[in-house]
């Protein structure tokens, strides 16, 4: 199982009065087994720090996450998460990398590497299992974070927009090679996005996040069926829900735009 | 040429290694030059600045009669001895400096009062204490590069990425797993160049110690020699010191290479 329940969460950062940062002001949510939901949102509207609290590795000021129905105090392996960037073990090698949640639980050596090639092997580098992550480019690093999570075999993946660093070609391709992933998988997943044509492509539910303090003021579901392939950015489907999209956040990047000058 | 000249005047562009052997020849031909000039020249007085021949000869008996090894051995044995006790204590406690709030709370006051005490201050005191034995030098450079070292190895270890912590902790780590396996490895480049940049220091405090009050070193050979006004024995020791620095750099240079093959393509 892997349902994440978020109960009006709250996250303030410094003293309150004037210089108090509202992030988060009552969010709720609720993401049901092996959904692939994607949050959209402006920059800077709290949604990497939504991903922290359910990941347990930031507390709220207010409210509770569960997962299937257990409060949430602390970060544990039923919850993987692939960061943006720099996450990867800089001294282990690719292989080593990808087994290291693994071999924290005392497996025995044979199994934990085979477990970890078969993953190195799905996100295509095989060829690459003893390169030192400084000898990778950008794209090969965030599909060996992607193996490490998996390899894992957590109930949900936490995915703080993963593909942001990288540039739009090979962005295309991870986003396929994740879908193909997850097609065979099916895990619950979380990805944070600010990309809206990302959100669409990828998600089942889409959930569109307000400008701080942040809080979900759209849910559309997205009925494309799977397997789905990149021509679906020209379907009149998607660019109507990217429309749709594209309004709510429009108003809200304003908003943040204002408030911060 | 006009090529090569307008490469040299570029800022960050590479040379020709030719080219650039070359210009470190001429620089270290030049001072050697310069000094065969000014003594054979006759410019100064060969008893206080001895021309390269006769250091050259000094260097010679001092090896055959065992003085330079015996001294430079000593000096050594103290040098080795101060530093690894430091680098025992100073690299598990500075991680921890850097990491955990509470160890840096409780020794960052000290620290940073004792570190901007020159060492050579407390030389006087140690020697009333334990003398001018091996135990005074060796002592003299633990607080010498001790405290240097242990405010440089917090830092490395505050400098860390969170990403790598909580990468950890969401794929299961706990605490203690977090600190020996990231925290530890993510610090030993770090760890490694500190030590080689206080084992340079460590040098200086060690010749001060030894010109001070001692009875044997590279230092205490070169402060006998100014009082049997043998400047050229003062040479060999100085060039004796300065050619161990730099076997030294070396080794940590090799030790780096070899035990962290990640840290090296860039």
């Amino acid at each position: 199982m892997g349902t994440v329940t978020v109960e009006s969460i709250s996250l303030r950062f410094g003293k309150p009065g004037a210089t108090e940062v509202v992030a988060l002001d009552g969010l709720s949510m609720v993401i049901p087994d092996k959904q692939f939901a994607v949050i959209v949102g402006p920059s800077g509207c709290g949604k990497s720090s939504l991903l922290d609290v359910i990941a347990g590795l930031r507390d709220p000021s207010g409210g509770v996450c569960k997962m299937d129905g257990k409060v949430i105090n602390g970060p544990g392996k039923d919850r993987g998460m692939v960061f943006q960037n720099y996450s990867l073990f800089p001294w282990l090698t690719v292989l080593r990398n990808v087994e290291f949640g693994l071999s924290l639980q005392g497996k025995a050596q044979a199994e934990i590497t085979e477990r970890a090639r078969y993953y190195v092997n799905a996100v295509g580098l095989s060829s690459f299992e003893n390169a030192y992550p400084n000898q990778l480019s950008g794209g090969m690093k965030q599909r060996v974070a992607i193996a490490r999570s998996l390899a894992n075999d957590p109930q949900v993946i936490l995915m703080d927009e993963p593909f942001g660093a990288l540039d739009s070609q090979t962005r295309v391709v991870m986003q396929q090679l994740l879908l193909g992933i997850w097609e065979k998988e099916h895990k619950t997943v979380l990805f944070v996005t600010h990309d809206i044509d990302e959100a669409l492509y990828l998600g089942e539910k889409v959930y569109v996040m307000s400008a701080r303090p942040g809080r979900i003021i759209d849910t559309i579901p997205v009925g494309f069926a799977h397997p789905r392939s990149y021509e679906l950015a020209t379907s009149p489907e998607f660019i109507e829900l990217k429309r749709r999209i594209q309004h709510s956040l429009h108003a809200e990047v304003h908003k943040a735009l204002s408030s911060a000058a | 040429m006009g090529n090569t000249l307008d490469r040299i005047l570029t800022p960050r562009r590479e040379i020709p290694p030719a080219l650039g052997m070359g210009a470190g020849m001429l620089v270290a031909g030049g001072i050697f030059l310069g000094w065969c000039l000014i003594t054979y020249g006759g410019m100064v007085d060969t008893t206080f600045c001895p021309p390269p021949h006769q250091v050259a000869v000094a260097f010679w008996r001092s090896l055959l009669d065992g003085s330079l090894l015996r001294n430079a051995w000593s000096s050594l044995v103290v040098i080795n001895l101060g530093f690894f006790l430091s680098s025992l204590i100073a690299v598990p406690l500075g991680i921890m400096m850097g990491s955990f709030r509470i160890v840096q709370a409780a020794l960052e006051p000290v620290v940073n009062f004792i570190r901007y005490l020159p060492v050579t201050s407390m030389i006087p005191l140690l020697i009333l204490w334990i003398g001018i034995g091996i135990e005074e030098k060796v002592a003299v450079i633990f607080i010498g590069t001790f405290f240097q070292q242990i405010v440089m190895l917090a830092d490395v270890s505050a400098q860390v990425p969170n990403e790598l912590f909580n990468a950890a902790y969401t794929l299961g780590a706990k605490k203690r797993q977090v600190v020996m396996r990231v925290l530890m490895p993510a610090t030993l480049p770090g760890v490694i160049d500190t030590l080689r940049v206080t084992m340079g220091w460590a040098w200086t405090y060690l010749v001060v110690a030894e010109l001070v009050a001692s009875s044997s070193g590279l230092g205490y050979m070169s402060m006998q020699a100014m009082r049997g006004l043998h400047a050229d024995l003062i040479f060999v020791a100085i060039f004796a010191i300065g050619l161990l620095g730099l076997v030294t750099d070396q080794i940590f240079k090799w030790i780096k290479v070899m035990a962290l093959p990640w840290a090296r393509q860039r």
